[in-house]
């Protein structure tokens, strides 16, 4: 796996990865996606990373650890859930927000808020994961 | 097509108890695999089975366009999913963890925690 | 894209009205375990915090389940479905007395845990994630205990498992890897019957609502319905350690520190036993009538074969573990003698078991620090040297085997009164031998537990030196505490056993609550006006 022509094409992967990881994390919403595959797409990204770099440059990258990255999600999607609170509806429902942009209508929502929680929790879990079983019999 | 796949649920939970039922640790978490597995075709079944289309709603309309497929039991089942990679994956790295430090794959011989000569319970007060 | 105005009508489907923040202290337990577990992931590395963040959380935990208990003696279950959906659809929350008063006792068990482990480990340890593991823990706890729905209920079990899964085997020792194995692969196999059972179920009733199942159960094929029960007895009997699936607790619960033990001892077969309680009284009552001899004889054996099992171990954990089973066997009594009095005990004997277990590991754990030990032979000499723990382990195996004025003693009345009603003995009619055999069997099982519980207690504490030498000296080999294990291990302990005496000395309260619990337990009508589905009296 160490290849120089791995080598040399693992960031050109590992880079539109991210991209079209948040891409499908974003668009669904409406559409298939979501933040679970988002996420499964941005850690296998890492995991990519890691095969050709090794996992130590790749713990530098992130430069936080994985499973904090996790707590965050979860901690983002609680958050999201409590919104609703000040709208006297029940956890967990939806507060829509659109913001008139002048040529579009963008809607930002607490579901989305929740779906980047997921994203992150999938993103850090799996690629601890991923960076301990690449590594040499490191701990989670 | 509910009878073909209730047929195939019963030999994956078959195939299954029968795996869990052999001494190896890698065999018995195949078969907890294969059990998984065949739990979630069953719950796939049991929100009964259309040749309707995905359960989008199209772009423009509040509801969806005719018939869909049952969206619940997908939504179980991916739950299901991934509950199960996990514990699945956990239960890999103990039972590698396990050939490691206890040297058994065998469950027979994993004596650690229940030691086999075990004394005698005493005799007096 | 969505659109600020449906044109779809939703007021089916969906609440209008404002729904006040008071209710939201169901969600709230829920919500501040999982976020003070993410925080506390995200802490990990800052050492000092931890602890105290935990403990803030479940002080807050606790403060929510308080008030959720309080607004249910007042009115009634309370429900929440989450996302303004209305029943059945979105996952709803709904606390009737039992699920509310367990998770209250839960969480003062882990907040009293998380003193205790003070005294044990290096002060501001928490790198290993342990705390963020009993919070998610008791999140899985908490969710099993308040949710209405039954897939939820199987995310909770499986959020509970992963999280013990994580505690058993910090430390990582040869033994903790033997124990969470034969634990993991038994628990997993038991939530995929779980599992099993739900689909089964969501292919005959249509819906998962825990409240609709009880309006739509009668009219699905009742042999269908009797297998469907029938596994779900089988999952919940695999997770709470009933006789003939129980070989996974004692090969497993001695494994992890004392600390961790305590904590699955106290809470883990409990929600088990609950669920139990909940899917076969509550939501399938016919099917629990076909399997009534079954779930007697799985008691009678429970009760009897457990404590048997305590007085031949010689481990001390292990011993306690089939002290566990035997708490689990007068439980399962209970559901098999479906009267007020009969589940009211089964619930009041959940609430002793949550408690008492808890405070036994505790002890363990301490007598284990002192000796350097885990076998009773090797034991022995504390009482000379430390009276107090001695007094703490004795009044707790009191407690155990139902010796009044101790708590054991009132939910185990409160069994033997619905066995003896249900035999018709007094009546003089045709007599109902199962219940007659329950009620024998519960009274044998105090019996041996108390020979179990008072040999251990002899040898552990009296006896200094081998076998057959009888002496009271002081033991030369005993560590003594360090003043910090003393002010936090043995003062935590010290604060749980006097809540166990004090709820055994004035059980009044008690026996009120667990008889309106029984209550909507077998009138399930008010918990389904709680969701707000038509077929319950408002």
């Amino acid at each position: 796996m160490n290849t120089v022509i791995f080598r040399t094409i693992a960031p050109l992967i590992v880079s539109i990865m991210l991209v079209f990881s948040v891409y499908v994390c974003l668009r669904g919403h409406n559409e298939p996606g979501g933040g679970f595959i988002g996420g499964l797409i941005a850690a296998s990204a890492i995991a990519i990373f890691g095969m050709s770099s090794g996992v130590e440059r790749v713990r530098a990258a992130i430069r936080v650890d994985p499973l904090s990255i996790a707590g965050f999600g979860v901690f983002i999607a609680g958050l999201s859930g409590l919104m609703s609170l000040f709208t006297g509806s029940p956890f967990l429902t939806s507060i829509w927000l659109y913001l008139d942009l002048g040529e579009t209508v963008l809607p930002l929502s607490t579901p989305m808020i929740f779906d980047i929680g997921v994203y992150l929790v999938v993103f850090g879990t799996i690629s601890a994961i991923a960076l301990a079983l690449e590594g040499e019999g490191g701990d989670i | 097509m509910d009878f073909v796949l209730a047929i195939v649920v019963g030999l994956f939970i078959a195939t299954g108890s029968y795996f869990l039922l052999s001494r190896s640790l890698i065999r018995m978490l195949l078969g907890l695999t294969v059990f998984g597995n065949g739990v979630n075709l069953l719950i796939f079944t049991a929100g009964r089975l259309t040749r309707e289309v995905a359960p989008i709603v199209p772009t423009g309309l509040d509801q969806p366009d005719g018939p869909i497929a049952n969206p619940l039991p997908q939504a179980l089942i991916l739950t299901a999913i991934v509950i199960g990679f996990a514990m699945f994956s956990f239960l890999l790295v103990l039972a590698y963890r396990a050939y490691q430090s206890l040297d058994a794959d065998n469950t027979d011989t994993m004596r650690v925690a229940e030691p086999e000569d075990s004394p005698r319970p005493p005799l007096s007060y | 894209m969505a659109t600020a105005t449906p044109s779809v009508d939703l007021s089916e489907a969906m609440i209008t009205t404002v729904t006040p923040a008071a209710d939201w202290v169901i969600v709230l337990p829920l919500v501040l375990a999982l976020m003070g577990a993410a925080l506390l992931l995200m802490l990990r590395q800052k050492r000092g915090i931890a602890p105290i963040v935990a403990m803030l959380a479940v002080a807050g935990i606790i403060a929510c389940e308080v008030m959720l208990l309080a607004k249910v003696l007042q009115v009634g279950p309370v429900s929440m479905t989450m996302g303004k959906w209305l029943p059945p659809f979105g996952i709803s929350f709904t606390a009737d007395i039992f699920g509310a008063g367990f998770a209250l006792a839960a969480s003062i068990v882990t907040l009293i845990l998380l003193v205790y482990v003070q005294g044990e480990r290096e002060p501001g340890d928490g790198s290993d994630g342990f705390y963020s593991l009993v919070l998610l823990l008791l999140a899985g706890v908490t969710g099993s205990f308040l949710t209405g729905d039954l897939f939820n209920l199987y995310v909770w079990f499986e959020v509970m498992l992963i999280a013990s899964f994580g505690l058993i085997v910090i430390g990582g020792q040869p033994i903790q890897l033997d124990g969470a194995i034969k634990y993991g692969f038994l628990n997993f196999l038991a939530t995929s019957f779980f599992l099993l059972s739900l689909g089964l179920t969501y292919g005959l009733l249509g819906t998962l609502n825990m409240a609709d199942i009880i309006l739509v159960a009668p009219s699905a094929n009742p042999a269908a319905m009797a297998g469907v029960a029938g596994l779900l007895l089988l999952a919940f009997g695999m997770k709470a350690a009933a006789f003939p699936v129980n070989a996974w607790l004692p090969a497993s619960y001695h494994t992890p520190p004392a600390a961790v033990s305590a904590l699955f001892a106290g809470l883990l077969t409990k929600v088990g036993v609950y669920a139990m309680m909940r899917a076969l009284v509550v939501l399938l009552p016919a099917s629990r009538d076909l399997l009534e001899p079954l779930l007697a004889s799985i008691a009678i054996a429970s009760l009897l074969i457990a404590p048997l099992g305590a007085i031949a171990e010689t481990n001390l954990r292990r011993a306690l573990g089939f002290f566990v089973i035997g708490g689990i066997g007068a439980v399962i009594a209970g559901i098999a003698l479906p009267s007020l009095h009969g589940i009211g005990g089964a619930g009041f004997y959940i609430l002793h078991a949550i408690l008492t277990m808890t405070a036994l590991y505790l002890v363990a754990g301490l007598i284990e620090r002192l000796t350097g030990q885990t076998d009773s032979r090797r034991m022995g000499g504390i009482y000379a040297a430390h009276t107090p723990i001695s007094i703490l382990f004795f009044v707790l195996m009191l407690a155990a085997a139902g010796v009044p004025p101790f708590l054991g003693f009132w939910p185990k009345l409160l069994l033997l009164e619905a066995g003896l009603a249900q035999s018709g003995l007094r009546e003089g009619g045709a007599v109902d031998y199962l219940s007659l055999a329950i009620v024998v069997a519960l009274l044998a099982n105090a019996v041996l537990t108390l020979i179990a519980g008072s040999r251990l207690w002899a040898h552990i504490f009296w006896r200094a030196g081998p076998e057959g030498e009888l002496s009271e000296h002081r033991s030369g080999k005993l560590q003594p505490l360090s003043l910090r294990e003393a002010r936090f291990g043995l003062g935590a302990t010290t604060v749980l056993v006097a809540i166990v005496v004090l709820a055994g000395l004035m059980p009044e309260d008690l026996f009120t609550a667990a008889r309106m619990g029984a209550g909507d337990m077998i009138d399930p009508s008010r918990y389904i006006a709680a969701f707000g589905l038509a077929g319950g009296t408002p």
